[in-house]
């Protein structure tokens, strides 16, 4: 006789924060995107935020599509224009939470300038990179954080571009929170998300990530798991290390902090001065 | 200068920069990002210094593709936000224009036009960006764009920028020639109080039914902004009600794409304005805007007083088109009279919407704008 069960099914923990309608996601087997995302819905987690209050940006790309999938306020931009879009955004109202997530290409090729002005602004935003190495989306082209000699649909023969340090950048920008971490560290990367909340200037952290289907398969490193093994091998944390010493190579990924500073934010010193400015405007009134 | 409530009115002698830039307060716009540019700076100038004066927010972005995104995202963020810019600029902006028009983000652009292609005449005048105003980004929009004669205009026009762009969730252009933009003249400002301004639409729904794409019987869907309780996501990408994205869908692409359009296709006599002068026995009629429209209006009266039936429709909006305007007095005018600072822009419009009567182009490029006694020739010779 077969005895009758009840199967109790309960909401995931994290279900309210994801939206459940956007499901399936689009990413690939083996893809660290999944991982980010989990990481940062877990920071969330942990810090109780206030969800109304949080407003998540994307650019164009893989990762892009994580402000879509998380239940927030949440907007998906034009290619490289997450960052003054969430000036915008943040500037109009300070008191939002604004995180910018979106990848290498986004952030650095085409929305470049907007990233090292945005740092150097010190506008607080948070500002989460996917690192794959690579454009997914449109197929495994090479972008400004491939490896020298990589080869991608674009650099058949080997890329002969010198790659971003991303960390390097950040910080000679005046970003006042600086990391890297690689999928490998969950928990590093949830402490550092964490962090972003807990910082007001301009924050970022680099989250190196496998992308084995358009671009570890081209370069000797064919599943996930081969990408991630690399990661393993090739990191170690060095926290407060020089950035401009930390580039990315085959047998060396240093990962850590590099910055954690305090300045001024942009829009502290943006709506203080207003105040004054308005109240003495309006004395002159009355 | 008179300021109640730090807000400026009473009567004054301004610049069509600094006019716009006092509309756009008035309109209670408090966010402007732009990058300098001539001849549209001292917009940005003026309000680097007003902004913080009435509380709202100046920033100088690092080009215009920024300056667009920052106005998008502090629109989001509830604010009634502008930039303003000339020719290479507006270039810059137009994907960012697509993404305000996909997303519905009320904002106002100001374009200063100068002659172009390229760098062309910064410190010339010009009407060249008309039609980019209405096609320059990809895809298939509507915008609404606003064309001022007088530094009066630049005031009375940005402030109606604000509003339409707010009743529809639309970028609004406001297309002012590099003259109106230079020039002074007396501007009246009425009280506060007697400014008309629109706020946008918000929603009645509650936050968990909320739908932030479903449009009113006007297809213009209410909005909530960041930070008010509605958890929702916008996208540039072809999206459904929720804002959620379908990109293979053709049936909510066509609905998208027909309600974007259609919400300004169909409302345009609501939102279309032509000032009529001297047209109702009109057989010359003189289709003219911008500064361009003062010259063919001293023309007209001049023609007038040799017994010539002329008359001028003022085109005040742009886009969407006046076309049952100039469709109306096209039949029963022997000719019509386009006089633009360019090539050969809205003309072509005008003789669409004209059917069978001619419509005679004079063009002016890269030096002052037509004088009424060139229209009055034009309309001196109307039988040849």
């Amino acid at each position: 006789m077969i005895e009758e069960t009840t199967i109790q099914t309960s909401a995931h923990p994290f279900s309210k924060y994801l939206r459940s309608a956007m499901m399936p996601h689009i990413w690939c087997p083996g893809c660290g995107n999944g991982v980010i995302l989990n990481c940062f819905v877990q920071a969330l987690d942990e810090l109780k935020l206030d969800l109304d209050k949080l407003v998540v940006v994307s650019g164009i790309g893989c990762i892009g599509r994580s402000a879509g999938y998380t239940n927030t306020n949440s907007f998906h931009t034009t290619h490289g224009r997450p960052i003054p879009f969430a000036t915008g955004a943040k500037l109009a109202n300070p008191e939002l939470e604004v995180v910018v997530i979106s990848g290498d290409g986004d952030l650095f090729a085409i929305g470049g300038n907007h990233f090292i002005h945005a740092a150097r602004r010190n506008v607080g935003l948070k500002v989460i990179c996917a690192n794959n190495f690579n454009y997914g989306m449109t197929g495994g082209q090479q972008g400004p954080t491939t490896p020298l000699e990589s080869s991608t649909p674009t650099s058949p023969y080997g890329s002969i571009e010198h790659p971003f340090n991303l960390v390097h950048l950040a910080a000679a920008s005046g970003a006042t929170y600086v990391a890297r971490w690689t999928t490998v560290h969950v928990r590093n990367v949830t402490q550092s998300f964490k962090k972003l909340f807990q910082k007001k200037g301009f924050c970022f952290v680099e989250v190196i990530t496998p992308c084995p289907e358009l671009y570890g398969r081209y370069n000797k490193m064919r599943t996930g798991l081969e990408m991630m093994d690399w990661f393993k091998r090739a990191s170690r944390i060095e926290h407060f290390s020089d950035p401009s010493k930390a580039e990315i190579t085959s047998d060396r990924i240093v990962v850590g902090e590099f910055v954690d500073m305090d300045r001024l934010s942009y829009e502290k010193l943006l709506h203080e001065k207003i105040a004054q400015i308005n109240e003495k405007a309006l004395g002159k009134v009355k | 200068m008179t300021r109640k409530g730090i807000v400026l009115e009473g009567v004054h002698f301004l610049n069509g920069d600094v006019a716009c830039a006092e509309g756009a307060i008035a309109a209670g716009c408090r966010f402007f990002a732009g990058y300098p540019i001539t001849p549209a700076t001292e917009i940005a100038e003026h309000l680097a210094q007003r902004m913080p004066e009435v509380g709202g927010i100046y920033i100088q972005m690092e080009d215009e593709i920024a300056s667009m995104a920052a106005v998008i995202g502090a629109s989001y963020s509830g604010l009634k936000s502008m930039t303003a810019t000339s020719g290479p600029g507006f270039s810059l902006m137009q994907e960012n224009i697509g993404l305000a028009v996909m997303t519905e983000a009320p904002c106002v652009v100001v374009d200063v036009m100068r002659g172009g292609p390229s760098t062309g005449q910064p410190t010339m005048p010009s009407q060249q960006d008309v039609m980019q105003a209405k096609w320059g980004s990809h895809g298939d929009y509507e915008i609404v764009a606003l064309a001022p004669c007088s530094v009066q205009e630049m005031f009375d026009l940005t402030v109606e920028a604000f509003n339409l762009s707010e009743t529809y969730r639309v970028p609004t252009m406001v297309l002012a020639d590099e003259i109106v933009a230079h020039m002074w003249e007396k501007v009246v400002i009425p009280p506060a109080e007697d400014i008309k301004t629109v706020n946008r639409k918000k929603p009645n729904a509650p936050p968990d039914e909320y739908l932030p794409f479903m449009p009113d019987d006007s297809l213009v869907p209410p909005m909530a902004c960041f930070g008010e309780g509605f958890s929702f996501h916008a996208t540039g990408l072809t999206h459904d009600e929720h804002g959620y994205p379908k990109t293979s869908s053709s049936e909510v692409q066509q609905q998208l794409v027909r309600r974007l359009c259609d919400k300004i296709r169909l409302n345009a006599d609501r939102i279309i304005r032509v000032q009529e002068v001297m047209l109702e026995d009109a057989d010359v009629v003189v289709v003219a805007y911008g500064i361009v429209a003062r010259a063919a209006l001293s023309a007209v009266r001049k023609a007038r007083e040799e017994g010539i039936k002329a008359g001028l429709l003022r085109l005040v909006t742009l886009w969407p088109f006046p076309e049952v305007q100039v469709a109306k007095y096209a039949e029963q005018a022997e000719m019509m009279i386009v006089p633009e600072m360019n090539y050969g822009q809205l003309v072509r419009e005008v003789q669409r919407a004209a059917k069978e009567t001619p419509v005679r182009f004079l063009s002016k490029l890269g030096e002052e704008p037509h004088t009424p006694m060139e229209i009055l020739e034009s309309i001196r010779r109307r039988d040849q």
